[in-house]
């Protein structure tokens, strides 16, 4: 007959099992950190290389200076770099963890994130072509925060809540454009940083 | 009289694996239980059998274009089986304590 720990670690299996299977635990703190770092370096580099100092939602008020392709190329490589951070790390952890990745979880996840990316990114090009570059920070971080609130339902708790203090901060940032960079750098920088050591501190410890 | 209630079928850590994964997931295709399980497909295949025969398991088959889809779910027979091999579990830890 089994004994006392044979049963305990069976019950304890089922659970490790049951969690796997409905959460996406793949989730690494340090890229949260890290791509909280390369916000923060792209705020400053759009604040001091593109000279972005947005004072109304026109490009003629965001001080620009002709630099819309600086602007762009410092947004498309924060964003680069952190996705990529993010898929590296999470495929690292996963396979040190000898846990699936790649499962039916993993895609509800990324289905339920992909509606309000890909709304979030259609209006920001509508506002670049219209010149509206004021409006560029703000939108990205309503939907991206929005995003992040639909993937809560399938990954650790604290996701759900960085989604609503990053929506939050985009709604605001809308309502102060003068401050939108730094908002923008507290929203994807701060933000960031502080629940990716969270997140490590709490589940990867 | 407890350990009656664990359940036979139940003995293999993946059978117990297949019916936690779908008391969260309502239904799961092959592949899917699969890339949770982390297994073979010769080994899955056998455990589910051994379920569905037991009618813990309802299958589901259909197609998606040309492929076969079979999708699995618990019965009821099966989700009261589980639950109560469970509470049995739980049963024995506490009295062993």
């Amino acid at each position: 007959m089994k004994n006392k720990q044979d049963y305990f670690e069976e019950i304890s299996e089922i659970r490790s099992i049951m969690e796997r299977s409905s959460k996406f635990t793949s989730v690494s703190g340090l890229s949260g950190i890290l791509a909280g770092i390369y916000a923060l370096v792209g705020a400053f580099l759009l604040h001091t290389i593109a000279g972005f100092r947005p004072y109304g939602i026109l490009e003629s008020e965001a001080d620009l200076s002709g630099n819309e392709w600086g602007f762009f190329f410092i947004g498309a490589g924060v964003l680069i770099l952190a996705v990529g951070t993010a898929v590296y790390l999470s495929y690292r952890k996963a396979r040190i963890l000898r846990e699936p990745m790649w499962t039916a979880t993993t895609r509800n996840m990324l289905f339920n994130m992909a509606l309000p990316l890909l709304a979030g990114g259609a209006i920001v090009i509508v506002f670049f072509s219209y010149g509206l570059v004021g409006l560029l920070l703000p939108a990205t971080l309503v939907f991206y925060g929005l995003a992040l609130y639909s993937a809560g339902n399938f990954t650790y708790p604290e996701i759900r809540i960085l989604g609503i203090i990053v929506t939050v901060i985009g709604l605001l940032a809308f309502s102060l454009i003068e401050y939108s960079v730094l908002l923008w750098a507290a929203g994807f920088g701060l933000m960031h940083i502080v629940y990716g050591t969270l997140i490590f501190l709490r589940h990867e410890k | 009289m407890v350990i009656q209630n664990l359940h036979k079928a139940f003995e293999s850590r993946i059978r117990l694996g297949i019916m936690s994964v779908l008391a969260i997931h309502k239904e799961l295709d092959f592949n899917s239980l699969k890339e949770y399980l982390q297994v073979t497909d010769g080994n899955l295949a056998s455990h589910l059998k051994a379920l569905e025969k037991e009618a813990f398991l309802g299958v589901e088959k259909s197609f998606i274009g040309r492929k076969p889809n079979t999708r699995y779910f618990i019965t009821k027979t099966g989700k009261l089986a589980f639950d109560n091999h469970l509470l049995a579990l739980e049963k024995l830890i506490h009295a062993q304590r």
